[in-house]
């Protein structure tokens, strides 16, 4: 049982070494990180941190329960439990010579991702979504050669007043 | 001869004088501020980071300062100075490796949730990152074992941060609290003013249970037939046990303590099953097994306690007390969980709790099985054996003394043989399982408690390995006892080796030790010898006779196995009894 993947938020005191204790309490009790982003939040001095991780319900509870044991921890919340948006950003820089492109454009326009960059020779493409349409994005341009790519993670929010 | 402790001072007159916004250094800030939180003793060791804080305690006298001869004695005795007093221990080192050496104390402490606030020195700001000279991430290092840690990086912050670290230590699941201070912080001045409330938005620890809990707890108990509590370490650091003898008394449910809840109730009492687990007793263990309510009340089922979780108590409905709510369901999935501080919910409880009025059956088994299967050994006239050199000192101390171990085949001797009776009396390093910890924590004991009897019981191998303390018993005239139970072996790996890897004896010979006798002369604590009963009684009686501190050899049976034991991957009630 340890398929299962849980998005989670955590509130945490903007102070130095936060990011440190949240992480090495994943990586010391075994549990698995599969993106972690962290930014500011809507309250000057917190951060909030979206940890997307797998594991069983119970790992899930141990999870939660030693989070809030983080003195910098204010509030844990797992997100997956409700209705919830997920979004994602991806840089894919291409291999795209002048007779490649309007292929590749075809490919961005139908995801509604955009072109950031042109190179001699190459594209920058970036594309906003959820995990499974990134994923879906790199696949089809994987045949044109990616040169590189970079991903941020899973940020999300609970949709609109659900609690 | 009481150890010497300093008078308390924390006078009205002198909380005015320490209250007085001045202008001073951080280091005098720090001083201060220890004082504010009633601290009375520190356990140290100076070095270039923390100078300007020694500097300050330059012919101070409001606290005591006990140097100890490396890091490790001294965060060793702050822990068993917090273990035997309730209080928060308190440890100074400098930055690199004074704070590196603090890293197996620290650790000690986590695990068995002794409260502590460790102050370590730094470089300075300005060189922090540049892998300046005796330069170590202390609190990147400490993260998984601290509760919590500041690096400060601004004076100002210095005194709130001080509050909160005691603040954060002494409640909810007690921890240690690392304070690293760079150099130039505790050099700046700045105007000393004592902090407010400690306001820490993410930290609320839940004392009071929900009474919906306790009424269901309540009910299980009318019901069971084969109830029994499981009692910790939790009961003596919320200060419950007298409110657990009254919910054992009220309840007539049999009681076990772990090895760290030892002391907890009082080891005479009928309902007293002895201590579970890997060496605990037949009873214990069977009862625990058979048991169809199973109450622990501030113990963390511990694998030592559990042995293959997989066929724990089969037959029970679980009940799991305790103040961290991330201990219940971690290992042992529970029924009834009730999130509280123990002794608030014995409180609770013990207004309502109804007598277990079916298990008279029960109670008879126990008292049955506490006959037929004690702990026993095979005595010897020609030989010391080590049970009952325990037995020896349980029976000249009525049991009242403060007894210390490290980790062994000692430890678990004493646990078994030593009778205690009273909370906070019992001191070892349950969790971590760290050889070297008992002597320096006989040493921190002893300075709690100035007027009472502390033994130091030690093998011959972790007496090794803090020994150079014998120097600060020697100055300070510090009293402890101090037991090695020598039988020239590392006797629980040579047992591991025996039963489990087939008599294959790998580097366990510990021939080359030094004469303990001369090693205690050598410091200036008088050094004696038993290699026989007839010796061994006129020494321990030489000893308790002697003002200041005392090292005795017990020369030991050297094959002495501890039973019952229970190998890993088995259940608890398959134990392994011996042939006694």
């Amino acid at each position: 049982m340890s398929g299962f993947k849980h998005t989670i938020a955590v509130l945490v005191n903007d102070q130095p070494g936060v990011l440190q204790r949240v992480a090495g309490l994943f990586g010391r009790r075994g549990f698995n990180i599969e993106s972690i982003t962290v930014g500011q939040s809507e309250e000057v001095g917190l951060s909030r941190m979206v940890i997307v991780t797998t594991g069983s319900d119970t790992t899930l509870e141990q999870i939660e329960k030693q989070l809030y044991k983080l003195i910098d921890v204010i509030k844990v919340i797992n997100l997956s439990s409700k209705p919830m948006v997920a979004r994602e950003l991806a840089l894919i820089k291409v291999k795209a010579e002048p007779s490649a492109r309007p292929e590749i454009l075809g490919v961005v326009e139908t995801f509604r991702a955009s072109v950031v960059d042109i190179g001699a020779n190459s594209m920058m493409v970036q594309s906003v979504g959820d995990t499974g349409k990134i994923d879906a994005i790199i696949e089809l341009l994987k045949p044109y050669g990616i040169q590189e790519l970079t991903r941020t993670g899973v940020t999300a929010m609970i949709r609109g007043n659900a609690q | 001869m009481s150890a010497q402790t300093p008078e308390v001072r924390s006078t009205e007159q002198l909380r005015e004088k320490w209250m007085k916004p001045e202008v001073i250094s951080g280091s005098e800030i720090l001083l201060r501020s220890l004082l504010l939180e009633g601290v009375e003793c520190v356990f140290g060791y100076p070095g270039g980071a923390v100078l300007y804080i020694y500097d300050a305690m330059y012919g101070f006298e409001d606290f005591k300062h006990v140097l100890t001869r490396h890091e490790q004695g001294a965060i060793h005795a702050a822990d068993g100075y917090a273990r035997a007093s309730g209080k928060v221990g308190v440890c100074i080192a400098t930055s690199g490796p004074g704070a590196t050496n603090l890293v197996t104390g620290i650790a000690t402490a986590y695990m068995d949730s002794v409260p502590m606030v460790v102050i370590t020195g730094n470089v300075a700001t300005s060189l922090i990152g540049t892998d300046a000279f005796q330069e170590a991430d202390i609190t990147g290092i400490t993260m998984p074992i601290t509760k919590h840690s500041y690096l400060v990086r601004d004076v100002k912050d210095l005194p709130r941060i001080i509050h909160e670290a005691f603040h954060i230590a002494s409640t909810g699941r007690k921890g240690p609290v690392l304070i690293d201070i760079p150099k130039d912080v505790s050099a700046a001045k700045e105007l000393f003013q004592p902090p407010g409330d400690v306001q820490l938005r993410g930290y609320n620890p839940r004392t009071v249970p929900n009474r919906l809990q306790l009424d269901k707890l309540c009910r299980a108990i009318g019901e069971a037939e084969r109830p029994l509590i499981l009692a910790g370490g939790g009961v003596i650091y919320s200060g419950a046990h007298e409110a657990l003898y009254e919910f054992v008394t009220r309840t007539q449910i049999p009681i076990t303590t772990t090895l760290l809840g030892l002391g907890a109730f009082p080891s005479g009492h009928e309902l007293w099953t002895g201590m579970p687990g890997m060496h605990g007793t037949y009873t214990s263990n069977h009862a625990i097994q058979q048991s169809d309510l199973l109450i622990n009340i501030g113990a963390r089922f511990d694998d030592r306690v559990t042995g293959k979780l997989d066929g724990f108590a089969p037959h029970a409905k679980i009940v799991h007390i305790d103040i961290d709510p991330a201990e219940i369901g971690k290992n042992v999935p529970t029924d009834i969980p009730v999130v509280g501080d123990v002794k608030t919910v014995l409180e609770m409880l013990n207004p309502i709790a109804p007598a277990a009025a079916k298990a008279d059956a029960w109670r008879a088994q126990i008292s049955e099985w506490k006959g037929t299967h004690p702990f026993k050994y095979q005595d010897s006239e020609e030989v010391l054996k080590p049970q009952w050199v325990i037995e020896m000192l349980n029976e000249t101390t009525n049991g009242e003394a403060i007894v210390s171990t490290d980790v062994g085949q000692h430890q678990m001797w004493a646990a078994q043989y030593y009778k205690f009776n009273q909370p906070r009396s019992w001191i070892t390093s349950g969790g971590l399982g760290t050889m070297g910890f008992g002597f320096p924590a006989a040493i921190g004991a002893q300075m709690a408690h100035p007027d009472r009897l502390v033994i130091s019981i030690n093998g011959d191998g972790g007496m090794q390995m803090c020994s150079q303390e014998l120097a600060i018993c020697a100055i300070n005239k510090i009293p402890v006892k101090i037991v090695v139970i020598n039988n020239q072996v590392l006797g629980m790996v040579r047992q591991w080796q025996e039963l489990i890897y087939d008599n294959r004896y790998s580097h366990i010979d510990l021939s080359g030790s030094p004469d303990f006798v001369k090693l205690a002369e050598a410091y200036g604590v008088k050094g004696l010898r038993a290699t026989n009963k007839e010796e061994a009684r006129k020494a321990w009686a030489e000893a308790m006779d002697t003002p200041g501190p005392v090292l005795i050899d017990f020369v030991v049976a050297k094959g002495e196995n501890v039973y019952p034991m229970v190998t890993q991957g088995s259940t608890i009630d398959q134990m392994l009894m011996g042939d006694a």
